[in-house]
């Protein structure tokens, strides 16, 4: 168990007659490279904001790194290794990038509720923002106000401040959404080369993108876990090429 | 890691220069004593644009920084103002140590009500300060025995400042009383506004949703924010009740809390100098203005109000921006 | 003591139909956009006025009064909807708030320019002027037509909404926005349509409400208050629920003023502290 980073026991959720959620059970071992697929609708984002405790389960468990925190703050699982982006930025838009990743950092290293000392006495902290940023190859508009940033910019924020928080666990919620092509395949070079010990999750409906990036693939239809496997397994199965694939999509597997 | 820490020499300028003193900021400091200097007759005045600055101040905390929009703010400042002077009329008059009770007391009514406020959004947080408000209003009409009712709490008598400065006629004493406590607490503010809780409040302002995803406590720093600006806002209250020795149930009012939240909107929300000269400016307006029926300057304010929603968000300080870019562009392209 | 309670109650519901007539519209409409209308007052303000203007200066028949308060209200919240309103709906609270309080404030000062700071004074017609006596209670004529007016508001609101195919587009806007433009509906148009309908309401109240409550250039304030206690308590899109909140509130203050003067309306925003904690979206709100 001791390399199961993120785990969950019948996860279920309904909001009143819908069952968004049914009865999910599904382990993320430490390193890994999922993929999350699935139709609209068929509740994987619900599944991420139920795993970082947005959403409150209807019944069921969440383990991370073995510990049960089903009634744990979002804020806590956060300082405990589980970060998730979002499909739509949600960023800060008066705040400069550097700005946003320092303050991620000041809230990770705990000092985010110091009053008296002006954020420049930190050095560290907005070092370590700069460098987050430069690795993302955002380093020449980090002095720019987020809602000035161009999408593709912004979206590399939303992992920006992901990283920030020295995660264990990440979510990423369509981490390319409306991303072109060009730009997304850099964004997901970023991504593989994330430390090997981090376990992602990565929601994405780019079939390219997910044969390539994933070692594991989860397909979800309808609240539940269809089906899980390696890539050539998904792209084989029957069941997932009729419900989402398409036969076009087997000759990428 | 370790060794690109201290090694990147463009990141040290980048957040340093937010925390410097700019001219503008110390030409602005010294607009006061100017006014000491040529307008003598007129300190009265100014000692209550001092004071509504501070209140004012105090309001850009929690919604110009936190975003927390609140329509009660004066039961802060009418709470402070009756603490100072009820202890004065008890018989401790000195100024200072009634100051940092009016303070305390309202602090612990801010802190109390910031349970209530974190909670809530939108029309029910509205409505809470709204209802706190009305609440401490009619607690003190009733409580006439206590505060004078609509008679006003009278017999508040202060001590001379340090044993040594009375509050002359002219208003002198009080007028420099009031400037300095706004100064100094100013300070206190702006070290808040550049430290790394200043930034979180911005962020909860900004993204509400983003903050706990990123691991902010979001409550803890609302409620910390909210009982800080109470406290801000009682020693505004405590230096009205000192400076005119007298407290009136106004303090208490909803008119407060409404003319308070124009101030900042006037001058500019989050730009720390937005209340200073929204106050400013809103108080001698409508001292210059009172001889004209009350009504019409209800009018215009509202007017105003509408038109500041519509063309000048951002206020003063946010028109004066957007002029200094427009003016910094024209002079760049000429050259 | 039991009539006289019994009394209290009677005046406590009339008074709750005529909180619910004036502020039912501001539930619909603060539900469906998240707009909040600090001039929902000012609304149910103008209709008073126009009541006893065409009254005082025009010898208009009382209830002929009722529907030209309706209709005189409905057009100028068309007006300010179609040129103000409509730019703030995705707009922050702040502003919101603002654009709304500073309406209210140019309201109270043309109303007090033009028609002073005195209560208005208003004649009822005679047969509303007296009361009839049942088992020793004075059921008072005029009472009687509010609650009976609040009746057939609700039932013709409730009617609407459940059966009418206007209803449903109403629902449909309320419980997803996107969704229903994306089927076709046009939200903007339909909730410029419930926003006149509400604010008519409001000034219909207004001018309803004239004799029971009086009417000055302060009205727009001081009930302002008491709408948003109704629709913050009742919850937002909820007609029952603005309903019971009115009743309540209505029964409470004409209770508390009677029986514990000296604490007032200290208890009514106390208990709707304590409410709203407990239940920020009001006891019958749904989250829009």
């Amino acid at each position: 168990m001791s390399d199961i980073a993120l785990a969950t026991v019948d996860l279920s959720k309904s909001f009143g007659a819908l069952n968004a959620t049914r009865a999910v059970n599904f382990a993320l071992p430490v390193g890994a490279r999922h993929a999350l697929i699935g139709p609209n609708g068929a509740g994987k984002t619900t599944l991420i904001n139920l795993l970082t405790g947005l959403l409150a389960p209807s019944a069921g468990r969440v383990l991370l790194a073995g510990q049960d925190v089903t009634r744990l703050r979002p804020d806590l699982r956060v300082k405990r290794g589980l970060t998730r982006t979002f499909q739509i930025n949600t960023l800060f838009p008066e705040l400069t990038a550097l700005e946003a990743v320092t303050l991620a950092v000041c809230e990770r290293i705990g000092v985010a509720g110091d009053w008296r000392r002006p954020v420049q006495k930190y050095r560290d902290a907005v070092a370590e923002a700069h460098d987050i940023l430069s690795s993302l190859n955002m380093a020449q508009w980090c002095e720019q106000r987020t809602r000035q940033l161009a999408y593709g910019r912004q979206r590399m924020l939303e992992i920006a401040l992901a990283l920030a928080t020295r995660p264990k666990v990440l979510l990423l919620d369509e981490p390319a959404a409306g991303v072109p092509s060009g730009e997304s395949e850099e964004l997901f070079q970023v991504i593989s080369a994330l430390p090997g010990d981090i376990a992602i999750l990565f929601i994405e409906h780019d079939m390219h993108l997910v044969f390539r990036f994933a070692s594991r693939i989860i397909v979800m239809v309808s609240g539940q876990i269809l089906l899980e496997g390696t890539p050539a397994e998904i792209a084989a199965d029957r069941r997932v090429r009729e419900v989402y694939l398409g036969n076009a999509a087997i000759r990428h597997g | 890691m370790a060794e690109t820490k201290a090694a990147n020499p463009a990141v040290r300028p980048l957040f340093a220069t937010q925390a410097r003193w700019r001219p503008q900021e110390i030409a602005f400091w010294l607009l006061p004593i100017v006014a000491y200097v040529l307008f003598p007759d007129y300190l009265a005045l100014a000692r209550d644009v001092a004071i509504a600055a501070l209140f004012a101040l105090s309001l850009d905390l929690i919604l110009g920084y936190a975003g927390l929009v609140s329509l009660g703010h004066a039961a802060f400042y009418g709470l402070g103002a009756y603490s100072a002077g009820l202890l004065a009329k008890a018989g401790w008059g000195e100024p200072f140590s009634g100051l940092l009770v009016a303070g305390a007391v309202a602090g612990i009514l801010g802190l109390a009500t910031s349970f209530l406020i974190v909670r809530v959004q939108h029309l029910a947080l509205i409505m809470i300060t709204m209802g706190v408000g009305f609440l401490l209003h009619e607690a003190a009409n009733r409580a006439a025995f206590i505060t004078g009712g609509d008679d006003g709490l009278q017999g508040v008598a202060i001590w001379p400042l340090f044993g040594k400065f009375t509050f002359d006629l002219y208003g002198r004493v009080a007028f420099i009383y009031a400037l300095v406590v706004l100064f100094l607490v100013f300070l206190v503010a702006r070290r808040l506004i550049h430290s790394p809780f200043g930034l979180s409040l911005r962020g909860i302002r900004e993204n509400l949703v983003r903050m706990p995803a990123i691991g902010a406590p979001v409550q803890r720093r609302l409620q910390t924010a909210y009982t800080i600006a109470a406290v801000m806002a009682g020693i505004a209250g405590g230096l009205q009740a000192q400076t005119t020795q007298f407290v009136s149930l106004e303090v208490l009012s909803f008119e407060r809390s409404a003319d308070v939240l124009i101030m900042l909107v006037l001058g500019g929300t989050g730009r720390l100098y937005g209340g200073l000269i929204g106050a400013a400016v809103f108080i001698v307006a409508r001292d210059q203005l009172s001889d004209m029926n009350p009504f019409y300057w209800y009018f215009w304010m509202g007017l105003l109000l509408v038109l500041v929603v519509l063309f000048a968000r951002g206020g003063i300080i946010g028109g004066a921006e957007r002029i200094w870019t427009l003016l910094r562009h024209r002079i760049g392209g000429r050259t | 003591m039991f009539l006289s309670f019994l009394g209290v109650m009677f005046d406590g519901i009339a008074y709750g139909m005529l909180l619910f007539v004036m502020s039912v519209g501001l539930s619909v409409t603060m539900g469906m956009m998240g707009f909040i209308n600090l001039a929902h007052g000012a609304f149910a303000m103008l209709g008073g006025y126009v009541c006893t203007t065409l009254m005082n200066q025009y010898h208009w028949p009382y209830l002929l009064t009722l529907p030209a308060a309706f209709l005189a209200v409905v057009a100028v919240s068309v007006i300010l909807e179609r040129g103000l309103y409509r730019r703030l709906y995705g707009a922050s609270d702040l502003d919101q708030v603002l654009l709304t309080i500073g309406l209210v404030f140019m309201s109270v000062a043309t109303m007090t320019f033009f028609w002073g700071t005195a209560q208005q004074p208003v004649n009822l017609p005679s047969y509303l002027s007296g009361q009839w006596s049942l088992g020793g209670v004075g059921l008072g004529f005029y009472r009687l037509f509010l609650i009976g007016f609040g009746v057939a508001v609700s039932g013709l609101l409730i009617f609407t909404v459940e059966r009418t195919s206007f209803g449903a587009t109403v629902r449909a806007a309320v419980d997803n926005q996107k969704m229903a433009a994306g089927i076709g509906i046009n939200v903007n148009g339909v909730f410029a349509v419930t926003f006149a309908i509400g604010s008519g309401l409001a000034g219909l109240g207004g001018a309803l409400g004239v004799n029971m409550v009086g009417l000055d250039p302060t009205f727009a304030v001081k009930f302002l208050v008491y709408f948003l206690l109704v629709v913050s308590v009742g919850g937002l899109n909820s007609i029952g629920g603005t309903l019971t909140a009115a009743l309540v509130l209505g029964v409470s203050d004409v209770a508390g003023k009677y029986y514990v003067p000296a604490v007032g309306a200290f208890i009514i925003y106390a208990v709707m502290v304590a409410l709203l904690m407990w239940r920020p979206n009001g006891l019958f709100g749904r989250r829009s």
